[in-house]
């Protein structure tokens, strides 16, 4: 009990006193995980809508990959990402390996099926005749995906809370092909493996909390929104 | 006179058998068609059809002559209106919702003063700041074709509207929408199973059956008719 109380007021040293190390670390966590939110709401989004509403072949099979996605384990993701980035790697021309922007695309693709599977979701509680309706309104191809996303905004917003949640506690890839380089790819997540590791309970705990402040505050902002968007 | 919709040689499959099969139907501007039919007769699927919602595996759909396809099939869904059996509103405000077919136009000058005067129309202008998914069924509905007679369509097409209406509500409702159709002498083709609102609203009638239509006349001459008696699920008058 003492290790936790202990690793809470180090926290809170670490925060007040403006650990310059910390403060880093926590801005490269919120800049990695919060781009890579981003950018696979960008390509999710749409493609959950796309799978929703479209009728092809092979759509079970597009379907099974993105509820297969959702659970993707992150080290797996890492190493796939890292044998692509490897100086021998297919784009190891890129230069990428053990930098941020590799691991904005490692959790990108953690986020995208995340994102893409619980928009599909809420698109798919719509009753279909709705999707009728907003045409027979006389609805642009434009206007009718802008009808359907403003439908389902507290979905999107769930995926992007679902999404942001699952990149910002992931640690597997972002050592993969973070490398956790001090003042460069560090995270909290895994500046709280390497804590755990020297043995440096008390620094982990800290940082542990600096990420639940983080997750939280974040969550807290979207769930607002959320609530707010129910209301109206 | 040129009919204001028709379809010619229409065949829509469902796997190896077909679903619906229509060499001719045609709505001539003023009428109101009600398409009757028992459950699976295809009376839907030739209502989507003749809104430019859905495509058939064969044949053609004339928009006042003119043949509907992929590039003008929005220009005519935009002269049509369609009311289906639920109200189907979005999660926004009443008077949005009725104003949303105009807006979707470009139509934002008065879009809100005439959904507003619709509304009005149909007993539901006091409504008009809720959030439409609280209304009730009745008041839904109400809203539902408040929004359609807000874009003055050239055809307003309705797949089964009161349906889903409690029989109390039902009555006035018809009565009120009767009133509206005669007044503003709006063309419509109308889905229903209930004879009453056969009777009620209906200039013709087209009866169909396994996809085909069986016999049309006017609701007195069907509900005369043999084929009348024979249709599984429908109302008999009376």
């Amino acid at each position: 009990m003492d290790f936790i109380v202990k690793g809470f007021f180090q926290a809170l040293q670490l925060l007040l006193r403006g650990d310059k190390e910390v403060y880093s670390i926590a801005f490269l966590t919120l800049k990695v995980s919060g781009l890579a939110t981003l950018i696979s709401l960008l390509l999710g989004v749409p493609l959950g809508l796309y799978l929703a509403v479209s009728r092809f072949r092979g759509r079970e099979f597009f379907l099974g990959g993105v509820n297969a996605g959702m659970g993707l384990p992150p080290t797996v993701v890492g190493l796939w990402v890292a044998l692509f980035f490897w100086r021998r790697g297919p784009l190891g021309f890129l230069g990428l390996m053990y930098t941020p922007t590799a691991m904005v695309i490692a959790q990108t693709v953690i986020a995208t099926p995340l994102v893409a599977g619980l928009t599909l979701s809420a698109v798919q509680q719509l009753s279909p005749k709705l999707r009728l309706q907003i045409l027979a309104l006389g609805a642009s191809p434009l206007q009718f995906w802008w009808l359907i996303i403003k439908e389902v905004r507290l979905g999107i917003l769930a995926a992007v809370m679902a999404g942001f949640g699952r990149v910002i506690a992931e640690v597997g890839a972002s050592m993969a092909v973070g490398g956790n380089v001090r003042w460069y790819s560090r995270v909290l997540t895994t500046s709280i493996v390497l804590e755990v590791n020297r043995g440096n309970f008390s620094l982990a705990l800290a940082l542990s909390f600096v990420l639940l402040f983080i997750t939280y505050s974040v969550t807290y902002l979207l769930t607002v929104l959320q609530q707010r968007r129910r209301q109206t | 006179m040129t009919p204001v919709l028709q379809v010619k040689n229409i065949l829509v499959r469902r796997g190896r058998r077909f679903r619906l099969r229509v060499d001719e139907f045609a709505v001539e501007p003023g009428e109101v068609v009600a398409l009757i039919g028992p459950n699976g007769a295809g009376k839907s699927t030739l209502l989507t059809i003749l809104a430019c919602l859905s495509q058939a595996h064969e044949g053609e759909v004339f928009f006042q002559g003119e043949r509907v396809d992929r590039r003008n099939a929005l220009t005519v869904r935009r002269q049509l209106s369609v009311v289906f059996q639920e109200p189907l509103l979005l999660d926004s405000s009443v008077l949005a919702n009725a104003a949303l077919g105009l807006r979707l136009r470009g139509q934002r000058a008065g879009a809100e003063d005439r959904a507003r005067a619709w509304l009005e129309r149909f007993g539901v202008g006091h409504l008009f700041a809720q959030n439409a998914l609280t209304l009730s069924g009745g008041e839904a509905q109400r809203v539902s074709l408040a929004r359609a007679f807000a874009l003055n369509p050239q055809v307003l097409l309705l797949d089964e509207p009161f349906a889903s209406i409690d029989v109390i509500s039902r009555t006035p409702l018809i009565k009120e929408f009767k009133a509206v159709l005669t007044s503003t002498k709006t063309t419509a083709v109308l889905v229903t199973h209930d004879f009453q609102e056969v009777l009620a609203l209906a200039s013709r009638v087209v009866v169909l059956d396994q996809g085909r239509i069986r016999t049309e006349g006017t609701p007195t001459e069907i509900a005369a008719h043999q084929i009348w008696g024979k249709l599984a699920g429908a109302q008999i008058p009376g």
